[in-house]
């Protein structure tokens, strides 16, 4: 190996500090070659080593019944019985979207497919949550634009279904959008795979597209080496084909399901290094490889650029010996290139040659599992005493309940994402029973009776507010959504998106909300069978709000207990589910009124949630009610009207609420662990017994009307009474009509 | 004034439907095609007077900005023959 002379700027400039460094000359016991060097800095990144979350995420529950996998691996899996498994993950895609939206976002939905059929899964849905800054900035939507004419395009052309997620704006999130992609992916229970390389002696076997210089690290291509590099050899943004991945998706599965793959792992984050590392340290295993062999796009790139390559659509596999010719028939048949790049030893080293010299010997449990381990600073950040000490329930009224009303329905968190969703297949496949727009979306699986039942969750006010109370709303609202649907909420996954790590108010909220993600995820049993970290989401200072967005899998029993948010039967009785206590802390109202985040927002409180949950979801199985829907953004008014609105244009809502509180706290207030449903008058009885049982509250507010029109009596006085199409018409249409406001203004901007 | 531009993906920027083209061509027996990668051509009938400074920087604005996304995507503007360069 030719020795290196690495200087203080190269290694800064690899993202690595000087301990870090005088660690890896530990490891090795001499200084690292520059391929070395390069090799460490993305094993060590905080994307791929978790250095500064490990210490916290060992606190999340992984344990259940259900888990057949949990973190660790590429996704986690879940027994969902008849012999079947769920496999699925949320991953960010943050700042590749920031940069390039449409790639960025098309690359975060191809990878996150990869992980989930990599485990022999075949991907059956996958959902979005997206966090925007307003975008009457044109930065902000040409971002939207972007990534969801990303997900849309990724997701509509290798055929698998995006079928629903939820979409959240903000000015924290300007110039800071987060891309979280979560797939679900479905097995046999006894044909799950793992990215193990055991068997000394065995193949790698490296599939897919070749290797160009994508995505390789900016800071890392201005160091020494490369300056006197042309521009054309210049890093790149990665860009997928949705249409190769498809190939390579039923290619490996096929090679899976002969069982021909010893062990298999895409490359993603930090490509051929992370995929053969990681494969060996698990199988407690070496891999030695020789890059001549590696299917390259361009000529000339060097062993540093090829380790460290992101080009999208590429796997490792490993086979047995006598199963090699198979496999590279398999591959040759499905048009994917294919080549053997070298073998599993028994030495634990991950030995890179090119051209027959030893490049890179590095020991691989070390590189993969032995990264630093921080333990951040951590305070609990100032501007929490301040925001919490607003006294929310004191504000105005509104002057205009109609005006009110219409600018709530209108406004960018509750008006319909139509204009989103519309751009995603949502039904390729034919198994979409409930798609976008509902409280949890929900798949067939033919030839079975049961179905799955999927939602993302994340208030990032309530986190903002209180990280840790922030945290238990999320799962508490995500399982909710499950049991409004007619589910069983049974395991989760979470994408947990911060600041920088650096600040130890970041740090303090991230620890808050592991410790809210737990007791939340221990109390209603849903274990989290893995996730992503996403960390440094700020610019010029400005960080995101805390947002851990949880992808919940439940199941539904029998297609009959699938339940509607929409309201189905005119003169059916609506009823609100859950506690009394609500405020206009952190609400939407709050916001959209009097543009602030501010306040104490009612906490959930996980044992009333649960037995909540057990009643909701013992009247939905029974047949008791016709509707359920969460209510939670937006309070009680907002979610009837939802109810309404998803029923247009056939039925119509009459709320009759009594109540000491301020109509606007009232009917705008939020609050947890509630839901609105609806029932036919002779169940009514039945319901509020049963409620009585189990000491949960649940009253009466109102009726299912014909008349096609909403209308509210608050302690006997008529304070609204408005057409429902009215109210439909903006909201329905209101996030386009943002966006043509939103166009036309820049070009008038651009005129003057 | 007539001017052309051509639009192309930076190299090393992946290609799919350049290499499907390929691919394509591969297959119908052109084995000499080596590499194919496609761009956009664009011919823009412009009013104004090109050998003023502005309007040129106008041209340079609407390309860089409009009609190419400078994160993936190089251009070259062809003006005509009685411009400099």
């Amino acid at each position: 190996m030719i020795p290196t002379d690495i200087s203080p700027e190269t290694i800064s400039q690899h993202g690595l500090t000087p301990e870090e460094y005088q660690r890896i000359c530990e490891i090795l016991g001499r200084q690292p070659t520059f391929t070395e060097l390069g090799i460490f800095s993305v094993m060590w990144s905080e994307h791929c080593s978790y250095k500064s979350s490990k210490i916290h995420l060992r606190r999340l529950p992984h344990q259940g019944p259900c888990v057949v996998q949990g973190p660790g691996e590429n996704a986690g899996v879940v027994d969902i019985g008849d012999g079947l498994v769920a496999v699925f993950k949320i991953e960010s895609h943050n700042h590749p979207s920031f940069i390039e939206p449409y790639q960025g976002a098309a690359t975060g939905v191809g990878g996150i497919i990869r992980d989930i059929f990599t485990m022999g899964a075949r991907p059956i849905a996958l959902m979005d949550a997206l966090h925007f800054g307003f975008i009457d900035d044109p930065k902000n939507r040409m971002i939207l634009e972007g990534v969801v004419a990303g997900v849309g395009g990724y997701g509509n052309c290798i055929g698998i279904p995006t079928v629903g997620g939820q979409t959240v704006f903000s000015r924290h999130y300007a110039n800071n959008p987060l891309v979280n992609v979560f797939c679900l992916g479905i097995a046999r229970r006894d044909q799950i795979f793992y990215g193990r390389a055991t068997g000394v002696g065995n193949p790698v076997i490296y599939v897919g597209a070749r290797t160009g210089r994508d995505g390789i690290h900016g800071a890392t291509m201005a160091s020494e080496e490369f300056d006197e590099r042309s521009e054309e050899k210049r890093p790149t943004v990665q860009v997928g084909d949705p249409f190769l991945e498809k190939l390579l998706l039923e290619a490996c599965l096929e090679a899976m399901h002969s069982g021909l793959v010893v062990g298999i792992q895409d490359m993603g984050a930090a490509g051929l290094t992370c995929s053969t590392c990681e494969m060996g340290s698990r199988a407690g295993t070496g891999v030695e490889i020789e890059l001549d062999r590696v299917p390259q796009r361009e000529a000339g790139m060097t062993a540093y650029e090829i380790m460290l390559s992101e080009s999208q659509e590429r796997m490792l596999l490993v086979t047995r010996e006598e199963n090699e010719p198979k496999v590279l028939e398999i591959f040759t048949r499905w048009g994917l290139d294919a080549a053997t790049i070298g073998r599993v030893t028994g030495d634990g080293m991950l030995r890179v040659l090119q051209s027959g010299t030893i490049v890179a010997e590095v020991p691989n449990r070390p590189l993969a599992d032995g990264a630093p381990v921080y333990n951040r600073p951590m305070k609990r950040p100032a501007y929490l005493d301040e925001a919490r000490a607003f006294g929310a329930d004191l504000v105005a009224p509104p002057r205009d309940w109609e005006q009110a009303v219409i600018r709530m329905m209108s406004s960018p968190n509750l008006c319909r994402k139509r204009w989103i969703w519309e751009q995603y297949d949502h039904m390729v496949r034919t198994n979409t029973l409930v798609g976008p727009g509902a409280d949890a979306s929900i798949l067939r699986l033919k030839g079975k009776e049961r179905r799955l039942a999927i939602s993302t969750d994340c208030n990032p006010r309530y986190c903002y507010l209180d990280p840790a109370a922030g945290a238990r709303a999320a799962v508490a609202e995500a399982c909710r959504n499950i049991v409004c649907s007619g589910g069983t909420p049974l395991a989760a996954t979470n994408c947990l998106n911060f600041a920088s790590p650096e600040n130890p108010e970041t740090m303090w909220q991230f620890s808050q909300t592991v410790d809210g993600i737990r007791e939340a995820c221990q109390a209603l049993g849903t274990p989290i069978t893995g996730g992503n970290v996403s960390f440094y989401n700020e610019t010029n200072g400005i960080g995101v709000y805390p947002t851990p967005v949880i992808g919940m899998v439940g199941i539904v029993e029998r297609e009959s207990h699938i339940t509607p948010a929409a309201f189905r039967e005119a003169g059916d009785v609506v009823l609100l589910l859950g506690p009394e206590e609500v405020s206009l802390a952190g609400s939407e109202y709050l916001e959209v009124f009097h543009n602030r985040v501010e306040g104490v927002p009612v906490p959930v409180r996980l044992e009333l949630e649960k037995r909540i949950e057990s009643f909701l979801g013992n009247a939905v199985r029974e047949g008791w009610v016709r509707s359920a829907h969460d209510c939670s953004e937006g309070g009680l008014l907002v979610t009837a009207l939802e109810s309404a609105l998803l029923a247009y244009p056939r039925l119509g809502i009459e709320l009759r609420i009594s109540s000491p509180l301020m109509p606007h706290q009232a009917l705008f207030g939020e609050g947890p662990s509630r839901v609105v449903l609806s029932a036919p008058e002779q169940n009514l009885q039945k319901l509020l017994d049963r409620a009585r049982e189990m000491g949960v509250l649940l009253r009466p507010c109102g009726r299912v009307t014909s008349l096609k029109e909403v209308r509210v009596v608050y302690n006997d006085a008529d304070i609204l009474s408005v057409q429902v199409a009215a109210i439909f018409e903006t909201w329905d249409r209101a996030l386009e009509s943002w966006l043509q406001a939103a166009r036309m203004n820049e070009t008038t901007d651009e005129h003057r | 004034m007539m001017l052309r531009v051509f639009v192309t993906l930076k190299p090393s920027v992946l290609d799919p439907q350049g290499m499907t083209i390929q691919k394509t061509l591969a297959g119908l027996g052109y084995s000499q095609v080596e590499e194919v990668r496609q761009g956009k051509y664009f011919e823009i009938r412009w009013a104004g007077d090109l050998s003023a400074r502005e309007e040129r920087d106008k041209v340079e604005t609407i390309v860089a900005r409009v009609l190419s996304n400078p994160v993936i995507e190089g251009y070259r503007i062809e003006w005509p023959q009685e411009i400099p360069a």
